[in-house]
C-alpha cells in the first residue's frame, strides 16, 4: 500500500460520524456571507443593501486575480453590508441576507452531457472561476487559478485528494460515499480543462466503502485510478499525497505543477461537477461537526453564511463540557473564538473538545529525543527551529528551511516535553515573511 | 644539563612565537579611528537602533567620519552625553528633541472581559497572528509583554494582574524598540515639552461607539466630549478615536476631566529634557 | 458554555510524555537489576539504594536552593542516573564513594549544565569516570568468590580470584588468559564477575527488547554500536560474541548511549555516533590501559554530537530537487 516515505504520525482517528449520512440543514433566516472567503483579495461586494437576489446569483464580485467570486445561496434581501466577526474573532466585511421562504428556489436547467462535451477547456475554467470555486480542502486556493495550468508546463496527472488523514472528520468520506459517480465526472472535467491524461484518486484505507464506491464509479473510465493510500498523517498533504501516489518530489519552494500534477480535494471536484453540469456556483458544503459531548454529531449540506451558533444547534446544542471549538480538524484547524460568524467555502468542520482535553500540559526542557525531526514530513527540524526562534535569529532559521514547513503540527504533536513548537515555527514563519 | 636544554628549547620556541605574533600583528593591522572608541564610550551599549544605524558601534563610525551632526542622535544619551560626542569629533551637537514612548491603550484586566483564554506561548505576535485576543477588542493590548521583552534599557514593565505595559518615563530613550515590537501598534513615541505633561488617548479601538463600548470598558467611543472641551481644539476625532494633535494641546487637562470613558492619560509632571 | 480556549494547532497530542520515557527506562533497568541482586547479593542493594538516594537528594537540593525551581524529581531522570550510576560500580564500593559519585553526577554532570536536558555529557557516566579516576583501586576490586566468567582454566586467573576478584576483561587485558576459555551461558545469565550493571547481558537484552516495544528508543544507536564493536573486534582478532557480552558494552549499547539528551538528533546521526562508539571502545580495550573502553567511548562521542547534529541533518523534502532544478 501506498504512502509518503519521510515522518508523519498516527493520531487517533476518532472519526465517529463516518456512518452518517449527508443531512441538508435547514435554511436559517439570515446568513451573514463573508467577502474574504478564500486565500488572496476578499470579493467586491455588487449588491446594495435592499436589493433582492435570487439563489445563485453573483453578490460579490472577484477583487483580483487571486480571488473569487460569492453567490447568494437563496432566494432574498440584502438587509446590510457590514463586518462580521470571523471565526478568530476579526471583524472582517460581510453582506447579510434575509432569507425569502416564500419563493421556492428554482434551478437552472443542467446542461447536458453532450453540450459539457462540447466546452473548451477554457469554457470549463471560466465556469469554475465564474462560480466561485476555491479548494475546499482548507486553503481555498481559488481553483481558477489552479487549473489555469502556466506557460510552459504540463499537466500530466490529476490527483484527487480524499485522504482526510485529519482525524475526527468524514465530510469528504460522505461525500465519496454519496455522489461517487459525480465526483468521478467533476474529476474528468478537471482533466480536461488542464489537458492531463490521467487521474488518480487517493483514498486512505480506513475508508474502505469510500474506496468501493469510488472504485465502482472510477472503474467505466480507463485513465482512472482509485489509489488505496496507507493510514497515516498528513497525507493530505499536497506534496506528500503526489510522492505517496506517484513517486514525484515536488522540488522545495515549487508548486506541484512542477511534476506534471494538479492536486484537488474532492470536494472542489464534486462543486466542479456541479458548476459545469448543473449550472451551480459554490454556495453550501458538506461540513462534520463531531466532538464526544456533542449531541448529534453528523456530515451536514450548509448553505455558505449560515451563522456557526445555528450549526451547533443543529447538531443538538453547544455541549455544556466544551473547552475548544476548533475550525477544521485538530490538526491544522483553527480554534473558533466567536460562534457570531459564519460558515465559509473552506470550513470543513466544527470539533468540540471537552474541557479535560482542551488545554495543553505544562511545557518541559527539550530533552532532545529528535522525535520532531523523525515525525517531520518535510525533513526539518524543529528542535533547532524553536531554538532559533526563542533567541529571534529568522535569518538562519530560513537558512534552515523554515519556509518548507507545512504547518502539519506533527512536531508539537509527538513532543514528549508538550513544547510549543509550531507555534515559534509559525512565529518565525510570519517574521520571515515580514522582513520580505 | 636537560634542564640547560628545556630552557633552551622552550625560550628558542617562545622566541619564535613572538617573532611570529609580531609579523601577524603588523600584516593583519586595521587601522581604527581611536575616535571611535572614545566615542564608543560614551554610547549606552544597548545597540537599539534608535539612531537608525545597527547598533552603538555603527553608530560611532558614522560619528567619526561625519562632516555635521544633522541627523545623528543617540536617543539613549543626554544632551550632555552628546555634546561631548560631538566635541570628540570637533563639531557642534544638534539640539535632541527627546521622545518617550507612549501606551495607546489603557484596558487593564478589570476593563477589556476575558471572552476566552489563550493558551500557548506567551507572544503579542503569535497571539496577534491567530485571533482578536483575549477581549472583544480587536485593536488592543494583548499584555504578553512582547515591548517589555524589546525594550534594551528595561524601561518598560507588565504589572501583577493589569497586563497592561508601564513605561518608566525616566528610562525610557525613546529609541522605537517597542513600536517594532507591538503587533498591534499601540506604541507611540510622543516628542516631550519642558513645560507641560504630555496627554494622550490611550486607546486604539476604530469600532463604533456601541460596539467600542460593549468591548471594553475604557474605550474610546468617539463622543468628541474632548473636543468640545478642549480650548484649542486639539483632540481631533477620526473612525471614531480621538487622537490629541501635541502641537496644539496646552495640558490644561480638561478634556481628562470630560471624558466620560476616562481613557485620556497624562504624565504626572513635565518630562525633563534629559 | 465556559471560555473557549484558544491555542495554534495542533489541538491534540499524542500524550507522550517526558516521564513516560523516563519510567520506562526505569521499568527496563529492572531486570538488570535482578541479576545483579542475585549475582552480587545485598551489597549491590546497598550501592544502588545509596546511590540512587544521594542522586534524588542532590537533584532537590539543587533544585530548590540553586535554581529555586520546582522539584523535578518526578520525571524520573535522578532515578535513572543514580540507578545507571550504581550499574557502573563494584558492588563493594564503600558507601561515600557512592555518595561522591552521585553528587558529581549530578551536580557536575547534569545541573552544572542546566538540568534536565543541557547536559553534554552522560551524568551517570561523568560519575563514574569521576570515581574512576580518583579511586582506580577500588573501582577495579571486585568481590571475590564470584565466578569470574570463565571456567578455573588457568591457574593464575585462579590465584587472581582468590585475592581481589577481576574482571574477564582485565584477564584479557593482562593476557592471562585466552579467548577460548569463557563460558558463554555463564557470561549471558550474569554469572560473571564486574560492575552490578554489566554481569547480566541477556537481562539488558529484555530491557533492550522492552524500550524498543514501548517505543521510548529506536534501534539505531544499540545496533550500531553492537554491530561496530563485533566489527572492530573481529578485525582486530578477538573473539566479537565475548567482547559483547563481557565488560560494559551492552551496559552501554541499551541504557547509556540511547540517553536522549546525550546523543545525535537524527537517525543517521545515531548511526555514525554508534558506530564511533563500537570502535572506539575496542581500541581502548586493545591497545589502551584501561581493560574496559566504553564508559570513555560513550564520554568521548557525548562531546561530538553536536557536531554529529550539524552534519547530519535530514535531507529536507525536495531540496534535492530543487537543486537539480537550479
Amino acid at each position: 500500500m501506498k504512502t509518503f516515505k519521510k515522518g508523519g504520525v498516527h493520531p487517533p482517528e476518532k472519526k465517529t460520524t463516518n456512518n452518517c449520512p449527508v443531512v441538508e440543514m435547514p435554511v436559517p433566516d439570515e446568513l451573514r456571507i463573508m467577502l474574504s472567503q478564500c486565500i488572496g483579495v476578499p470579493a467586491k461586494p455588487i449588491v446594495k443593501p435592499g436589493d433582492s437576489v435570487a439563489c445563485g446569483q453573483m453578490i460579490a464580485e472577484a477583487g483580483g486575480f487571486v480571488s473569487a467570486p460569492v453567490h447568494s445561496p437563496v432566494n432574498g434581501t440584502v438587509k446590510k453590508i457590514e463586518p462580521t466577526r470571523t471565526p478568530q474573532g476579526i471583524w472582517q466585511d460581510s453582506i447579510v441576507i434575509e432569507t425569502d421562504k416564500e419563493n421556492p428556489v428554482s434551478f437552472p436547467t443542467p446542461r447536458s452531457d453532450g453540450e459539457v462535451n462540447d466546452l473548451s477547456p477554457d469554457d470549463i475554467i471560466s465556469i469554475v472561476g465564474d462560480c466561485g470555486i476555491v479548494g475546499l480542502g482548507g486553503a481555498t486556493f481559488p481553483t481558477r487559478v489552479k487549473l489555469s495550468v502556466p506557460k510552459g508546463k504540463t499537466a500530466e496527472f490529476v490527483l484527487i485528494n480524499g485522504a482526510e488523514c485529519e482525524p475526527c472528520l468524514t465530510c469528504d468520506d460522505a461525500l465519496m460515499r454519496r455522489d461517487a459517480d459525480k465526483i468521478v465526472k467533476g474529476t474528468l472535467l478537471i482533466m480536461k480543462a488542464t489537458g492531463a491524461k490521467a487521474g488518480m484518486i487517493g483514498i486512505e484505507e480506513n475508508k474502505p466503502e469510500a474506496i468501493k464506491s469510488m472504485s465502482d464509479a472510477a472503474g467505466k473510465y480507463s485513465n482512472l485510478d482509485v489509489v488505496t493510500l496507507k493510514k497515516k498523517y498528513p497525507q493530505g498533504g499536497e506534496k506528500q499525497l503526489i510522492y505517496a501516489i506517484t513517486g514525484r518530489t515536488v522540488p522545495a519552494g515549487s508548486l506541484p505543477i512542477e511534476t506534471g500534477c494538479i492536486v484537488d480535494n474532492v470536494a472542489t471536484a464534486y462543486a466542479v461537477y456541479d458548476a459545469v453540469y448543473n449550472r451551480r456556483p459554490l454556495t453550501e458544503r458538506i461540513l462534520t461537526v463531531t466532538g464526544p459531548e456533542v449531541p448529534n454529531p453528523g456530515n451536514f449540506l450548509v448553505k455558505n453564511g449560515t451563522s456557526l451558533l445555528e450549526i451547533m444547534k443543529f447538531a443538538g446544542g453547544v455541549p455544556e463540557d466544551t473547552g475548544k471549538i476548533i475550525a477544521g480538524g485538530p490538526m491544522m484547524g483553527r480554534a473558533v473564538s466567536s460562534l457570531e460568524s459564519s460558515a465559509t467555502k473552506g470550513l470543513s468542520g466544527l470539533v468540540v473538545l471537552p474541557e479535560s482535553t482542551s488545554l495543553r500540559k505544562p511545557e518541559g526542557p527539550c530533552i532532545r529525543c529528535g522525535r520532531c525531526v523523525s515525525v517531520c514530513p518535510m525533513g526539518l527540524e524543529p528542535y533547532l527551529l524553536m531554538l532559533q526562534a526563542d533567541v529571534k535569529r529568522w535569518d538562519d532559521m530560513s537558512q534552515s528551511g523554515v519556509l518548507n514547513c507545512l504547518e502539519c503540527g506533527c512536531c508539537t504533536y509527538s513532543c514528549p516535553a508538550n513544547r510549543p513548537l509550531l507555534d515559534m515555527i509559525k512565529l518565525g514563519k510570519q517574521e520571515l515573511r515580514k522582513i520580505k | 644539563m636537560i634542564i640547560g636544554i628545556s630552557i633552551l628549547v622552550l625560550g628558542v620556541i617562545g622566541v619564535i612565537a613572538a617573532i611570529i605574533l609580531f609579523i601577524a600583528a603588523k600584516r593583519f593591522y586595521v587601522y581604527e579611528d581611536p575616535k571611535i572608541g572614545e566615542i564608543e564610550e560614551l554610547l549606552p551599549g544597548a545597540n537599539c537602533g534608535g539612531c537608525g544605524f545597527s547598533g552603538c558601534h555603527a553608530f560611532a563610525v558614522e560619528c567619526a567620519s561625519a562632516k555635521s551632526m544633522d541627523g545623528l542622535v543617540c536617543t539613549g544619551v543626554n544632551s550632555e552625553g552628546m555634546k561631548k560626542i560631538a566635541d570628540i569629533v570637533g563639531l557642534t551637537p544638534v539640539a535632541n528633541q527627546r521622545k518617550v514612548a507612549i501606551i495607546k491603550c489603557s484596558a487593564s484586566c478589570e476593563n477589556r472581559d476575558p471572552r476566552n483564554h489563550y493558551d500557548g506561548v506567551r507572544s503579542c505576535a503569535i497571539e496577534a497572528s491567530l485571533y482578536q485576543g483575549e477581549s472583544d477588542c480587536i485593536y488592543g493590548c494583548l499584555g504578553c509583554g512582547d515591548c517589555v521583552a524589546a525594550c534594551p534599557f528595561g524601561a518598560m514593565q507588565l504589572n501583577e494582574g493589569e497586563e497592561l505595559p508601564h513605561v518608566d518615563l525616566d528610562k525610557c530613550t525613546g529609541c522605537g524598540k517597542c513600536v517594532e515590537a507591538c503587533p498591534r501598534n499601540l506604541c507611540e513615541l510622543s516628542p516631550i515639552y519642558s513645560d507641560r505633561p504630555i496627554v494622550w488617548v490611550a486607546c486604539a479601538n476604530r469600532d463604533r461607539g456601541p460596539v467600542a463600548m460593549k468591548e471594553c470598558g475604557v474605550a474610546c467611543i468617539g463622543c468628541t466630549k474632548c473636543r468640545k472641551v478642549c480650548p484649542n481644539e486639539a483632540p481631533d476625532i477620526k473612525s471614531f478615536i480621538a487622537h490629541i494633535d501635541q502641537e496644539k494641546c496646552i495640558s490644561c487637562g480638561e478634556c481628562i476631566k470630560a471624558c466620560p470613558r476616562h481613557t485620556i492619560k497624562s504624565t504626572a509632571d513635565p518630562i525633563s529634557a534629559d | 458554555m465556559n471560555k473557549l480556549t484558544i491555542s495554534l494547532s495542533p489541538h491534540i497530542h499524542s500524550g507522550g510524555s517526558i516521564n513516560r520515557c523516563m519510567w520506562n527506562v526505569v521499568i527496563a533497568m529492572m531486570p538488570a537489576l535482578a541479576v545483579a541482586l542475585w549475582t552480587f547479593g545485598l551489597p549491590a542493594l546497598w550501592v544502588t539504594l545509596v546511590s540512587v538516594t544521594s542522586c534524588l537528594l542532590a537533584e532537590w537540593v539543587i533544585t530548590k536552593y540553586m535554581f529555586h525551581r520546582p522539584s523535578t524529581l518526578a520525571n524520573g531522570s535522578a532515578l535513572i542516573t543514580g540507578i545507571l550510576l550504581a550499574f557502573n560500580l563494584p558492588s563493594i564500593l564503600p558507601w561515600w564513594m557512592v555518595v561522591i559519585g552521585a553528587i558529581v553526577a549530578i551536580g557536575i554532570g547534569k545541573m552544572s549544565f542546566g538540568g534536565l536536558g543541557c547536559n553534554i555529557w552522560n551524568p551517570a557516566l561523568v560519575g563514574r569516570v569521576f570515581l574512576l579516576l580518583s579511586f582506580p583501586a577500588a573501582m577495579t576490586t571486585w568481590p571475590s568468590g564470584v565466578e569470574s566468567g570463565y571456567d578455573a582454566a588457568t591457574g593464575a586467573s585462579q590465584q587472581a580470584d582468590a585475592s581481589s576478584g577481576a574482571t574477564l576483561l582485565t584477564h584479557l587485558n593482562n593476557g592471562e588468559t585466552s579467548f577460548a576459555d569463557y563460558n558463554f551461558l555463564d557470561m549471558a545469565i550474569g554469572q560473571m564477575n564486574g560492575s552490578l550493571g554489566e554481569v547480566g547481558g541477556l537481562a539488558i537484552l529484555i530491557g533492550l527488547l522492552y524500550l524498543l516495544i514501548t517505543k521510548t528508543i529506536t534501534w539505531h544507536i544499540p545496533v550500531s554500536v553492537i554491530a561496530s564493536a563485533a566489527f572492530f573486534s573481529w578485525v582486530l582478532g578477538g573473539n566479537p560474541v565475548l567482547d559483547i557480552f563481557a565488560g560494559g558494552l551492552l551496559l552501554g549499547a541499551v541504557f547509556m548511549a540511547t540517553d536522549y539528551v546525550t546523543s545525535p538528533m537524527t537517525h543517521k546521526g545515531q548511526l555514525v555516533f554508534g558506530f564511533m562508539i563500537g570502535c572506539i571502545t575496542i581500541i581502548i580495550r586493545r591497545f589502551g590501559a584501561y581493560p574496559e573502553g566504553m564508559s570513555f567511548a560513550i564520554l568521548l562521542m557525548n562531546s561530538f554530537v553536536p557536531l554529529i547534529n550539524r552534519y547530519c541533518k535530514p535531507a529536507i523534502f525536495g531540496e534535492k530537487e530543487r537543486r537539480k532544478m537550479a
